[in-house]
């Protein structure tokens, strides 16, 4: 059972990883941006082509990953969605579903629609076998790198000047382009981010999660239930609403594998007829 | 002795560390014309959104005809009569004002819900629109989308909106803000028109309008009741002058 | 002024424009005019009506949903389950179709009553889903990801049996569009309707004028479900199967595309926006089967970019103004 918890915190941390972009982006923006995972299976592929085309080390094609797909939201932010920010959710809804239907089957296209598989380098395979827990090894890794990242994010939010920056304008865009801020520059940066992020979270969730073109269609909702649970007006939300979805998704699989996914949605929805601001929100947040 | 319609006892609302709403007790009589003053951020919206039920009090309560309505849901606060107008705008921007005054109309003569026969298909709402358009100067507009019109007819539209719901108590929040003045004017002699038995509590910044207009008065300085009593009390009194003096505030021109 | 000018003004938004009578009679002649083609015309009826469903609480009560497919999906196989297991007749199984869903919309309607657009969205979405993992894991019911065959249907009205060019289908599937077409109508022209336009322009105002906003939200969410489901049994009786795309994202995307195209607010959009949806799907998957999602992505985001309202506005081709 501990083992079950133990993979319902990898997979709830990588999940924060993917979505913590999109928690950023609704608080920052206001976008509803369903292309999200686009952006985390482009970072999955990247690492396939550059691991089975080029032979490149998987440990390496991590932060190629997310540079690679921090790039790719860089050159979409200011050219595509910015464009986007002002115009009501439902065009925003059409907007980013159709970017993922381009984004979907442009990849099919190109790569084919058969699952693609990544060969983990040696030392990642495996299991540490620590009392009566069984810590798949490269879960572990999963959780080690996320909670890394995670720190990372808290440190560069709440010690750095970008950070402070970044939180002024969630709070309010007008007041803090009114004192100066580069708004502009700020969302590209953090869209980039986002991004980045959302594409190492597809190049480490490749192995765990399974990489198709169907990708960004079937975990769009699970990244949304991390937003609207979660709330985007702090960090620790998305992260406790990943972890309890995480964990949720594995224990539910396991004890009831006959309603599957069906208590995850259920959980959400019951959540949200509770809290319709989202789990985490803090009071008077949300929009 | 006018019967009080309207009243708050011991009303509060705190919430995130503030008190907006401090321990106001305040009555409004039959027939009224009460303003509420006070410097910005007294807390004079906020008690207009807790007698309508947009906010609910923290403690206290409220009292409309002697019937407690403190958990009343807004919408039925509205049928038995109180109405307010919004300081900034809130209209049907796709509406057209003959649409968005049929609407309120019908919904004040219990058809607002009728899905089979047509918006004014019954006989009593066109004259009712007819002289509500006709006395807020709406007529040669009244086909047009609201999201069109220039922004002193909206306020005479937002004013209007309030009135077909015939209100028994009418909280006008501000009425003339930021029209200019050539046009308040308008405003000013449709609500001197109000009828009698109306009770009207107003908020106003403008000194004009409540000495033109009001009878009484309370002033409401940081979410508590400051000064109350008929209006020509207050305008002499020497502690009102200097809140709004002390403030530095210039009443909205 | 005279009271005669408002009297009139109100009635006109009501009266029938010309157009209206053009488009009915369009709908009739084409049965009669095209029967070589009354299968594709079928599709297009049933994907027409699921979107003048979407309309009633998407562009008059301002509800954006993502999940519509739903009701589309629950009214599909209501009505397979219906003809296989109790009685093939059409009609009643319609009826049971219809009621099921609307009692679906009705429990639904209660989570997208507070909450912001994202919860909607999201609440909307969780539904659909759920009902995709029901029907999924229900196999022995469903027929699970293989669907459910076998579907025969009775003679429509006793007399009329669906025959394999499809125009005893199209026929049914135009009577049901037009009745429910009518109806909705009449909806939207009175107070009723108004006032779902009203809490989807300010739904703070709508309260203020002593509108019961909640109970709104709950009729009309029930009316469009069961008008989705209605469209729902429809495909399931006339294709004589249902299978689990009925739930998917991907029908809830389709039919919100659908009514994008065709224009949100007027009640005509989901129609228009139908017969072009599906010209253009039939002309490109000709030309390129397997992109159709890229096309059909580009076009979206194109749509968007420009704005919706400049980009197709049918209505306008035939003079008319929004109510």
């Amino acid at each position: 059972m501990l083992t079950l918890l133990f993979d319902g915190i990898a997979y709830g941390m990588l999940l924060f990883v993917l979505a913590v972009g999109l928690a950023v982006t609704l608080g920052l923006m206001n976008f509803i941006n369903l292309a999200h995972g686009a952006f985390a299976m482009a970072g999955g592929y990247i690492t396939v082509m550059l691991m089975n085309r080029l032979g490149v080390p998987f440990l390496l094609c991590l932060p190629l990953a997310f540079v690679g797909t921090a790039l790719l939201g860089a050159l979409l932010e200011p050219t595509l969605y910015r464009r986007m920010y002002g115009k009501p959710h439902l065009d925003q809804v059409l907007f980013s579903i159709g970017l993922v239907f381009m984004a979907v089957a442009g990849v099919d296209y190109l790569v084919g629609s058969t699952q693609q598989n990544i060969q983990l380098p040696e030392w990642l395979k495996g299991r540490f076998d620590i009392a009566w827990i069984g810590m798949g090894k490269y879960r572990s890794f999963i959780i080690v790198v996320c909670g890394v990242l995670t720190v990372a994010l808290q440190w560069v939010l709440a010690k750095t000047r970008f950070g402070s920056q970044l939180r002024a304008s969630v709070d309010d865009p007008r007041v803090a382009g009114g004192l100066g801020l580069n708004v502009n520059r700020i969302f590209l940066l953090t869209f980039a981010m986002g991004s980045g992020l959302a594409g190492l979270g597809g190049a480490l969730g490749a192995e765990v999660l399974g990489l198709d073109p169907g990708f960004p269609l079937k975990f769009m909702i699970y990244f949304l239930i991390v937003v609207s649970v979660g709330g985007t007006t702090t960090l620790t939300g998305p992260l406790l609403a990943a972890l309890l979805l995480g964990i949720a998704d594995v224990a539910g699989k396991y004890y009831v594998p006959k309603l599957g996914a069906f208590i995850v949605y259920t959980l959400m929805i019951v959540i949200l007829l509770i809290r319709p601001q989202g789990l985490f929100a803090r009071a008077g947040g949300g929009k | 002795m006018s019967s009080v319609v309207l009243e708050t006892r011991s009303l509060l609302k705190r919430f995130g560390g503030i008190t907006p709403t401090n321990d106001v007790t305040l009555q409004v009589h039959k027939g009224a014309r009460h303003a509420l003053i006070g410097p910005n951020g007294a807390g004079k919206t906020t008690l207009i959104n807790l007698l309508t039920g947009v906010l609910e009090p923290t403690s206290g309560s409220i009292w409309l005809d002697g019937e407690e309505i403190t958990t009343l849901a807004p919408h039925l606060r509205v049928r038995r009569g109180i109405v307010r107008t919004f300081q900034i705008n809130q209209l049907f921007s796709e509406l057209t004002p003959l649409q968005s005054l049929a609407l309120a109309v019908s919904a004040q003569l219990g058809i607002g819900a009728g899905w089979w026969k047509p918006l004014g298909a019954d006989a009593r709402v066109a004259p009712l629109c007819e002289k509500l358009l006709a006395q807020f100067h709406l007529d040669d507009v009244m086909n047009q989308q609201v999201k069109h019109l220039a922004y002193g007819k909206r306020r005479l539209l937002e004013i209007a909106t309030a009135l077909a719901c015939e209100p028994r108590v009418l909280l006008l929040d501000e009425p003339v803000a930021g029209v200019p003045e050539g046009e308040r004017q308008e405003i000013f002699d449709i609500i001197n028109a109000l009828p009698a038995d109306v009770s009207v509590l107003l908020i106003e910044h403008d000194m004009d309008l409540v000495f033109n207009f009001a009878k009484s008065v309370t002033v409401l300085v940081s979410g508590a009741v400051f000064a109350e009593g008929d209006v020509q009390a207050i305008a002499n009194d020497p502690r009102v002058k200097a809140v709004y003096l002390g403030e530095g505030e210039a009443a909205h021109g | 002024m005279s009271a005669g000018n408002v009297v009139a003004a109100l009635r006109a938004h009501a009266r029938w424009r010309w157009w209206e009578f053009a488009l009915l009679a369009a709908l009739l002649v084409s049965w009669v005019a095209l029967p070589g083609h009354a299968l594709l015309l079928n599709e297009i009826a049933i994907l027409a009506l699921f979107a003048v469903s979407l309309d009633l609480i998407l562009g008059y009560a301002g509800v954006v949903s993502l999940g519509h497919a739903a009701f589309f999906g629950i009214g599909s196989y209501a009505a397979a389950l219906f003809a296989k297991l109790v009685m093939p007749d059409p009609l009643v199984g319609m009826a049971v179709a219809v009621a099921i869903a609307a009692a679906l919309g009705a429990m639904c309607s209660v989570l997208i009553l507070r909450g912001t657009d994202l919860t909607r969205l999201m609440v909307t979405l969780g539904v659909a889903s759920i009902l995709y993992e029901l029907a999924n894991k229900l196999d022995w019911l469903t027929g699970g990801a293989d669907g459910l065959q076998g579907v025969v249907m009775g003679p429509l009205l006793g007399q009329f049996e669906f025959d394999l060019s499809g125009r005893t289908a199209y026929a049914y599937t135009l009577v049901v569009l037009i009745v429910c077409l009518l109806i909705a109508r009449k909806l939207v022209h009175s107070p009723f309707g108004y006032s779902l336009q009203a809490l989807r322009d300010n739904r703070l105002r709508a309260g203020s004028i002593g509108l019961s906003v909640n109970l709104r939200l709950v009729a009309v969410y029930t009316v469009a479900a069961a008008m989705a489901g209605a469209a729902g049994a429809l495909l399931a009786q006339t294709s004589g199967f249902s299978s689990l795309d009925v739930f998917e994202f991907h029908r809830s995307a389709e039919v919100l595309l659908v009514l994008v195209i065709g224009g949100t607010g007027y009640l005509y959009g989901g129609i228009f926006g139908a017969i072009v949806f599906k010209l253009l799907h039939d002309l490109i998957s000709a030309w390129t089967p397997q992109y159709w999602n890229f096309w059909l992505g580009l076009f979206l985001v194109v749509l968007v970019l420009v704005g919706r309202e400049k980009l197709l506005r049918p209505r306008t081709w035939f003079g008319a103004k929004k109510p």
